[in-house]
């Protein structure tokens, strides 16, 4: 059961856009960051544990002379070994700033090149791994940053090939054991997902095809692959082979927000029906298998739900954001 | 975002406002034969719709319409409405034209955010355009017209796929963000809450390819079904009855979209929504604003298209009132917020220098003038028809 808890104003309310919030918690520092984008400009919010909110900063994607601020279209920390960055895509390009936005690090423009008139350009998926983060862009093509310990040096390393359509979400992990080599997973607006492995150069394992609707929202655990999808459908995946192993009619609308509480295999997925689920993944110790169960879901009255986490480790708080509203709304468990 | 989003969020905005303009004007309709010179008639009512549809569905319209480009703001969008809404001989003062914004918009925002499935907006569209024939039905060019368009459509929309209907979607409700006027006739069928935000249903069929929620299918390494649980979602969804039609003609199966008005049901919208609405737009431009010039340009284009036949000879024009009373009107333009300065914007200098003395024409006449323009003869006489309403 969940309660709900205090809310934490926004500023302008959530865009109606996929993984709309991104959440860094600092225990160390008793506080938790909060990252959400309004439109042409993000939000973000501090918030002290009762969610009292202590600092808030807005950011702006970058513009060109004479035209209209670009829309944002995500905004999220990238937790990297030795620093926290947080990151801004837009239909501009990619911004990279400390983790409290007050400095920005690095930018880099989109190339349209080739793209037609009557194809929009953006990036849109961001995910650390290792040292690097990884960006999606409107072509399928992956930008691969490696970013030194500290210092504005980032560059641009590589670009993966992998997908033919608009990148929508990336997720990593850390690849723990040895046979646990995947360790990151794209997906896009036809609903592929490419699994890699990460280094110096990264490695194409495998593609799992869509089936139409887009995949709006990914997370890898334990060499699981959950995906969401446009049409409310939630699947679990082998990483390293890319066989289906759950397939769940979760959400009436298109899922918008995955979320993973890793340290206890609970996964939360949010949709535009208004609902957030919480799952719980394990895999059978006997024969490999993977297998979840549902835990529980809470109703978001009138809500179209745009982004979804989990605010500490342990899966038993989480935060979430609806179009059109002006506010976090915090909840946490009984 | 997306780049194809204008032509969906024009005609239906524009079919919006034939709904609203059409009840109004039936709501005041005098029998041919006892109307005064000076009242609203069933012929006037239909040459209303006839002149709007028209301007509408101008072919070189059309054709800037459909070209890719990114969405308008809000206030350069009402423009076009503004010059559409005096394509005949009706006249809307400002506080009338405000109100008929309103609910075109609110009601298309609830359209947009209801559709099952983002590439429903286009049954939506197809529900207007069908609509739209009908109230022009005795016109075969102008149907032939509005079929050209739905044809467009097809062309334009029909191939594309989920992911890219949803980048429409997510354009679309950027648009409309932060609208939270209230509107009697949703608040009333409670579709909308008293705080100005739509009703979601949890209940009723699914989107057409999505499955009732509640099963978990769990599979081995070999892709043999091994588990089978259900889980209560909290929704009461029942499966999708059947497909609409993307076709010319067809059955389009959902109602969002078709007439909700008729003549029994009065059109009012509550205004203290509107100037919150306002409020929080003009924070957003407090910031200097360097897409105005362009924006207005690629408008001026747009509107170069649009052909406007001016009410010529000794005709007065016909006002019409989106309220219930004259007095309420008057209120209404008394509370109006300030509006932001109109510019006049200068038109570059274009290699087409005839086009570019048209567009100069055209955005001259943008000049904003306050005075309400009505005509004093069928102006007068409506006061005392509001009354009885």
């Amino acid at each position: 059961m969940f309660r709900r808890e205090r809310s934490i104003p926004l500023r302008g309310s959530a865009a109606a856009l996929c993984n709309n919030l991104s959440v860094l918690q600092l225990p160390v520092h008793n506080l938790t960051h909060f990252g959400v984008v309004h439109g042409p400009s993000a939000q973000l919010v501090s918030a002290a544990p009762e969610g009292v909110p202590l600092a808030q900063r807005q950011l702006h994607a970058k513009e060109r002379a004479g035209v209209s601020l670009p829309l944002i279209t995500q905004v999220h920390w990238c937790v990297l070994p030795f620093r926290i960055l947080l990151v801004l895509t837009s239909h501009r390009g990619i911004q990279m700033y400390e983790s409290d936005g007050s400095v920005m690090v690095y930018w880099h423009a989109l190339d349209s090149g080739d793209a037609s008139p009557v194809q929009a350009v953006f990036a849109r998926g961001i995910a650390s791994s290792g040292h690097f983060i990884c960006v999606g862009t409107w072509s399928g093509r992956v930008l691969v940053f490696d970013v030194p310990a500290k210092g504005p040096n980032i560059v641009l390393s590589e670009e993966l090939a992998g997908h033919l359509t608009s990148v929508t979400d990336i997720a990593s992990e850390h690849a723990q054991e040895q046979d646990c080599i995947a360790d990151m997973v794209t997906a896009d607006d036809s609903g592929l997902l490419c699994v890699w492995r990460s280094g110096p150069e990264f490695k194409l394992l495998t593609r799992i095809p869509g089936f139409g609707a887009p995949c709006t929202s990914v997370q890898l655990w334990q060499g699981i692959v959950a995906a969401g999808y446009g049409n409310g459908q939630l699947c679990l995946y082998e990483a390293s082979t890319g066989t289906l192993h759950a397939q769940i009619n979760a959400h009436a609308r298109a899922i918008c927000a995955l979320d993973l509480a890793p340290m206890v295999g609970k996964l939360l997925s949010a949709a535009e029906d208004t609902f957030v689920h919480i799952w719980k993944l394990n895999r059978n110790l006997k024969n490999g298998c993977i297998e979840v169960e549902h835990c529980h879901g809470e109703c978001v009255p009138d809500t179209q739900v745009c982004g979804a986490r989990f605010c500490d480790p342990s899966g038993s708080s989480l935060a979430v954001t609806g179009y059109d509203l002006a506010e976090i709304l915090r909840f946490s468990s009984v | 975002m997306s780049m194809r989003t204008l032509p969906l969020l024009f005609l239906n905005l524009g079919g919006e406002m034939l709904y609203i303009l059409d009840q109004r004007l039936r709501a005041q309709n005098i029998p041919g034969d006892k109307a005064r010179r000076d009242e609203w008639t069933e012929v006037d009512r239909k040459r209303v719709l006839h002149d709007i549809i028209s301007t509408m569905f101008n072919k070189n319209f059309i054709e800037e319409l459909f070209k890719p480009q990114e969405l308008y703001s809000k206030k350069a969008l009402r423009t076009i409405y503004d010059r559409l809404a005096h394509a005949s001989i009706m006249r809307l003062n400002q506080a009338s034209m405000d109100k008929l914004y309103d609910l075109m918009t609110m009601a298309l925002k609830y359209q947009v955010l209801l559709c099952p499935r983002p590439k429903d907006v286009l049954l939506v569209t197809f529900n207007h355009l069908d609509a739209i024939k009908g109230f022009i039905r005795d016109n075969p060019a102008l149907v032939h017209l509005v079929d050209e368009t739905s044809q467009q459509l097809i062309e334009a929309y029909g191939g594309l796929s989920a992911g890219e209907f949803q980048l429409i979607r997510q354009t679309l409700l950027t648009f409309f963000q932060d609208l939270h006027i209230r509107v009697s006739i949703f608040l009333k069928d409670k579709v909308q809450n008293s705080n100005g935000r739509f009703v979601l249903p949890v209940s009723g069929p699914v989107p057409w390819e999505t499955e009732v929620p509640g099963l978990i299918r769990m599979f081995d390494h070999k892709g043999k079904e091994v588990k089978r649980t259900e889980f209560r979602h909290g929704g009461n969804y029942i499966a999708a009855l059947k497909e609409g039609s993307f076709e010319l003609y067809g059955d389009r199966v959902l109602k969002l979209g078709t007439n909700m008005y008729s003549a029994n049901r009065p059109v009012e919208t509550h205004t203290s929504g509107a100037s919150k609405n306002l409020a929080s737009q003009s924070q957003q431009s407090i910031a200097p604003n360097p897409l105005a010039k362009e924006e207005l340009n690629f408008l001026a284009k747009l509107m170069g298209g649009m052909e406007i036949r001016k009410p010529s000879g000794p005709e007065p024009g016909f006002r019409l009132n989106l309220f219930t009373t004259d007095e309420e009107e008057e209120q209404a333009a008394l509370t109006r917020p300030e509006e932001l300065p109109h510019e006049v914007v200068n038109i570059q200098a274009t290699q087409d220098q005839q086009r570019n003395q048209e567009l100069a024409r055209i955005m001259g006449e943008f000049e904003v003038t306050d005075q309400p323009r009505w005509s004093a003869s069928k102006g007068d006489d409506l006061l005392a028809m509001m009354d009885e309403l």
